[in-house]
């Protein structure tokens, strides 16, 4: 053991270091160093690298040394170090793992945890006597934080931990996490950070996101990065048959898949889907001669039956996991010693995330298959392989603060203290995400949590936050906080509703008892699009839907053999990252790359050049070609579903005023198909500039404005960003609806203020949310943009080999359009047909 | 008949216990015979209300549905107009009234009879709203009131706010409706922030022993849609 870290670590510790037989590592010394020194830390390693060691090592030689607590009602000692994890299963597990090392050593150290799931009498003895480490969630900081003892239970706080930041600052959990860290800086100036973190492709924002930023000046954390191990050895799973051109189910590659598995110790299969997830699990069954222990884990299955998967996992029971990315984060599984991803890998830090948690050490390499699914897939898992060789990452850009989420932060810290006006703003701006907010944004969020922020001050008299003579902000009574906490956080998306199995009534045959137990749960909007009689994948097997009954969807078990009738839901959650996608088209545009794909592909790409065209790597292909009585036209743009979906709504409103009568379209990650009964092609022929309008940036300007006007996707991001600033109140999971209970639809609200205050700060946040999110908008403009005067139009007499993958998903996919009217005019249609049959 | 040319596009006509009614997309309904212009479910300061409990929803939606009311009413220019109940999201809302809003009313009301029927939301309504305000209306053959009643009736009502769902090949739509059997009539809300019930609720079964066709209200125009083309929610 060197001199250094021999001053820095007590005895105990380093006899404990040795009785384990093991060696303080480099970047554990470094954090104990940074500690002793004041600093915050951004701590990058791969996992496996002892990085949580690391992160709550200056804490527990703190701890160990600071004179012991006196157990008398007059000790008032705050909390020492605050941890926090995106996942309350990664605070208890962490809570679990640092009891070994204080147990060993006998340490003077109570760690408790605080989740949704601590019961009150707890929360309220640990407000009472807090204990010295404490491990929770962003949502329990933001409780904690508009608590009113907050300025005491924080007081003594010199560390605050902050666990698998990197995905923890990619949404708005990050956004509020940030402005509680903000005001943690606040209460304990003395605290520094330490984030731990995979490797991702800008460290310093992370940085930034530590240490509190002030004016002109961007101030960072330090950094240690703890280089990879062993380069991990990873592969393409190439099959002698031919890949599908659309799909994701990869059911060709099943029986390598469970080959592999049974060759390894533990495999975990990841699957971009719950729906993915479902199929794969299913099918690896069947081929389940040898009865591998093999679990299925998503984020919909009931609780239990995941923690008992999670359990097995842990003591080494399971063979396979055919698991999500619940399972992405970096909770400790054991032996696992083989990584699959079937289906597209999306981004490559992401894919590398993954990959990492085979092997949890660092020195041998990770083993990791990718399976691509389909042919497009061949392409992306080709890109995604090459990123993982030359360590490239594309891990997202730093997020610009939501205001709606500043708008719950500004309610909160009103419930904690009285507050001035100017010292909030400082505060806030301290937090990196927050450091550019203007004086007016903030003022307008100040006055949303007043009064609503309208034009038309009329609810002055019912404001939830008031002014005093003392010019101090302050909440108006205790119903205001009590509603705050109800409300806290800013996962709204799960509205998700119970599935369970329902029993046939024996009084009355053909209906059925809701008596069965609960399967798990599933989005709302997804059960809101079924029929009773659909049939679809859930829990590992065909479910028939019967219907809504109270608060619950009802199901039965389909006939053995049933294939699920709706094929899939909401595709993948991520979509394809920029930095593949413009790898993908490099792959595709050069000749001399297809030597490295699997002959099949190289194949179908030299039919497509004999057909038509393969683009040039900023070129955009469009091919038109009728078939049956429409008329196609296809595209590649390659920038994700959610941008393809903006992009065909767009471009079908276009093509309706143009008089081409567009029917619909699909969109995949990599293109989209639209069908018109007008001929696009003999216009194109006719106007040469036909195109270009088409695909003009102006697109991006009234046309968006009309469509999110009605876009469910937009009312359902308005609606997101209603209950995180608090202007409805959260509907729970699961909460019965009973007649006193008032709702109110937000798309009525939505509707009301786009009409009378376009520029409603609300608005201007769903604006922004839209801009990344469901719609994707931001990545849209820049295609736009690279594209201009880069179309190049190929008229077909029939489908090429590209657009055939794309023509696939109608049927498969769901057709898109918002036109109300349409709906309706086919569904009265069916009525008169009934009424002449 | 200059107002029924001009509002062709804008309605549907059925038969209503022997009577032509016309629906209209704004989700009025005009009786010819009398020209009356029946509205139900306004739940004016619905905002307000719920302000009082700390959720600031944009203050806008009484000039909301008063705008809607005003072009309805302007399109037909009845002779009476009659506000189904509930034309008040509570008993305090005659007060919070806003003076613009209140301007809006009175023109509206200039001109011609009107009369608030009451609902379960404004059982009492001050005498400074103007028009007459009653329990029920008979118009010939037709009983008007809030809540429909119990049992077979010759009535337009409201109270329920019906909406109707249809999902055609994946895509799903929700609109307001009026719901028929030829005989009763229940109108769906007109009020900017007043929600809606799914057709498909226990609630409407019972008055509609023998089924019912929905007028979905569609952007451009209504929508006949026969009850088993409706979706629950």
């Amino acid at each position: 053991m060197s001199k250094a870290s021999a001053s820095l670590l007590p005895k105990t510790f380093r006899d404990w270091f040795k009785s384990r037989g093991w060696q303080p590592r480099e970047h554990q010394l470094q954090l104990l160093a940074t500690a002793k020194a004041g600093r915050s830390v951004l701590l990058v390693a791969p996992t496996g690298a002892g990085k949580t060691l690391a992160g709550f090592l200056p804490s527990l030689v703190e701890l160990a040394e600071r004179e012991p607590r006196r157990n008398t009602v007059k000790d008032k000692r705050g909390v020492h170090t605050l941890y926090i994890s995106p996942l309350k299963a990664l605070a208890t597990d962490i809570a679990r793992n640092l009891e070994a090392p204080v147990a060993e050593m006998d340490l003077p150290i109570r760690i408790e945890t605080r989740t949704g799931d601590t019961p009150s009498h707890k929360r309220a003895r640990q407000i009472e006597r807090p204990p010295d480490i404490l491990l929770t969630t962003p949502e329990q900081l933001a409780l904690l934080l508009a608590h009113r003892e907050a300025t005491d239970f924080f007081k003594d706080l010199r560390r605050v931990v902050l666990d698998e930041l990197h995905s923890l600052v990619t949404s708005k959990r990050g956004d509020l996490l940030s402005l509680g860290l903000s005001r943690l800086m606040s209460l304990a100036p003395q605290a520094t950070a330490v984030g731990l973190s995979a490797t991702v492709r800008e460290p310093d924002d992370l940085r930034r996101y530590l240490v509190p930023q002030r004016e002109e000046k961007a101030d960072l954390a330090d950094l240690v990065v703890v280089k990879g191990g062993a380069q991990p050895d990873i592969r393409m799973l190439e099959l002698d048959e031919r890949l599908p051109l659309a799909g994701h189910t990869a059911s060709l590659s099943m029986p390598a898949i469970y080959d592999l598995i049974r060759a390894h110790k533990t495999t975990l299969v990841f699957v971009n889907t719950r729906l993915q997830a479902e199929y794969t699990f299913q099918e690896l069954w069947k081929l389940n001669e040898d009865g591998l222990a093999i679990a299925l884990h998503h984020g919909s299955l009931d609780v239990t039956q995941r923690r008992r998967v999670e359990e097995a996992m842990t003591a080494g029971k399971l063979k396979a996991v055919v698991c999500t990315a619940t399972l992405d984060l970096g909770i400790d599984w054991g032996d696992v010693d083989l990584v699959v991803n079937v289906g597209a890998p999306k981004g490559a830090s992401r894919i590398m995330q993954r990959i990492g948690r085979s092997n949890h050490r660092m020195d041998e390499p990770s083993q990791a298959f990718l399976v691509p699914a389909n042919r497009f897939e061949i392409l992306e898992c080709r890109a995604a392989l090459d990123a993982v060789h030359e360590a490239a990452q594309d891990t997202p850009d730093a997020r610009i603060g939501a205001l709606d989420v500043l708008c719950q932060h500004i309610l909160g810290m009103a419930c904690a203290d009285a507050f001035k006006l100017e010292d909030l703003y400082e505060e806030v701006r301290s937090a990196a995400p927050y450091a550019a907010l203007t004086w007016e944004d903030f003022e307008a969020c100040v006055a949303f949590v007043a009064t609503g922020g309208y034009a038309l001050r009329a609810y002055e008299r019912f404001a939830k936050i008031v002014k005093g003579n003392d010019g101090l902000w302050r909440v108006r009574d205790g119903k205001v906080a009590q509603q705050y906490r109800l409300n806290v956080g800013t996962i709204v998306e799960s509205t998700m509703i119970k599935v369970r199995l329902g029993k046939s009534s024996r009084a009355r045959p053909g209906s059925v008892l809701p008596r069965g137990r609960i399967l798990g749960e599933i989005e709302e909007y997804f059960a809101e699009t079924l029929t009773p009689g659909d049939t679809f994948l859930f829990a590992g097997e065909v479910l028939r839907f019967e219907g809504i009954a109270e608060d619950e969807v009802l199901v039965t078990r389909a006939a053995s053999g049933t294939d699920p009738m709706i094929p899939s839901y909401e595709g993948g959650k991520f979509p394809l990252s920029t930095f593949l996608a413009a790898r993908v088209r490099a792959i595709l545009a050069d000749p001399f790359e297809w030597d490295r794909l699997p002959p099949q592909m190289t194949e179908w790409l030299l039919q497509q050049r004999r057909r038509s065209i393969v683009p040039g790597p900023r070129d955009l292909l469009v091919e038109t070609f009728p078939r049956g009585n429409r008329f196609y036209m296809t595209c590649f743009p390659f920038e994700g579903r959610l941008a393809h979906q903006t992009l065909g709504m767009l471009l079908t409103r276009r093509l309706e005023r143009a008089k081409l009568k567009p029917l619909g379209f699909v969109a995949n990650d990599y293109g989209i198909a639209i069908y018109a009964s007008g001929d696009i092609a003999a216009r194109v022929a006719r106007e040469p500039g036909f195109l270009d309008e088409l695909f003009s940036e102006d697109m991006l300007g009234d046309d968006l404005e009309d469509w999110l006007a009605e876009s469910a996707l937009m009312k359902r991001t308005f609606r997101q960003c209603a209950v995180i600033a608090g202007l409805i109140e959260r509907k729970f999971p699961g909460e019965k609806k009973t007649g006193r209970q008032v709702t109110i639809s937000t798309d009525l609200v939505y509707d009301v203020l786009r009409k009378h205050e376009p520029d409603h700060v609300l608005l201007r946040a769903s604006r922004a949310d839209a801009a990344t999110g469901l719609l994707d908008v931001k990545r849209l403009g820049m295609m736009l943009e690279r594209i201009r005067g880069r179309i190049i139009h190929k008229p077909l007499d029939r489908v090429s080999p590209l657009s055939v993958s794309v023509m696939l998903e109608i049927g498969r996919e769901r057709v898109y359009s918002d036109n109300a009217d349409e709906i309706l005019a086919e569904a009265e249609a069916a009525l008169l047909d009934e009424a002449l049959a | 008949m200059t107002a029924l040319r001009k509002t062709t596009q804008a309605t549907h006509e059925i038969e209503l216990s022997g009577q032509l009614a016309l629906l209209d997309l704004s989700g009025g309904l005009y009786l010819p015979a009398h020209d009356a212009l029946l509205v139900a479910d306004l739940h004016f300061e619905k905002g307000s209300s719920f302000a009082r409990r700390g959720m600031m929803l944009p203050p806008y939606d009484t000039r909301e549905t008063l705008s809607a009311l005003s072009d309805v009413v302007s399109r037909f220019s009845p002779r009476v107009v009659i506000a189904l109940g509930d034309s008040f999201h509570d008993i305090g809302g005659p007060d919070r009234l806003g003076q613009e809003e209140r301007s809006t009313l009175e023109s509206v009301q200039s001109g011609r009879d009107w009369v608030w029927v009451t609902g379960n939301h404004d059982r009492i309504l001050p005498d400074s709203i103007g028009g007459e305000v009653l329990e029920e209306v008979t118009l010939g053959s037709l009983t008007l009131r809030h809540e429909p009643a119990a049992g077979e009736q010759a009535e337009i009502a409201g109270h329920l706010h019906p909406v109707g769902k249809v999902v055609m090949r994946g895509r799903a739509t929700r609109r307001r409706c009026f719901l028929t059997d030829g005989k009763r009539c229940v109108m769906p809300a007109l009020g900017a922030y007043a929600g809606g019930l799914n057709a498909c609720d226990a609630a409407f079964k019972p008055l509609f022993p023998k089924g019912f066709t929905a007028h979905l209200i569609g952007t451009e125009r209504i929508f006949a849609i026969a009850r088993t083309m409706l979706c629950r929610d």
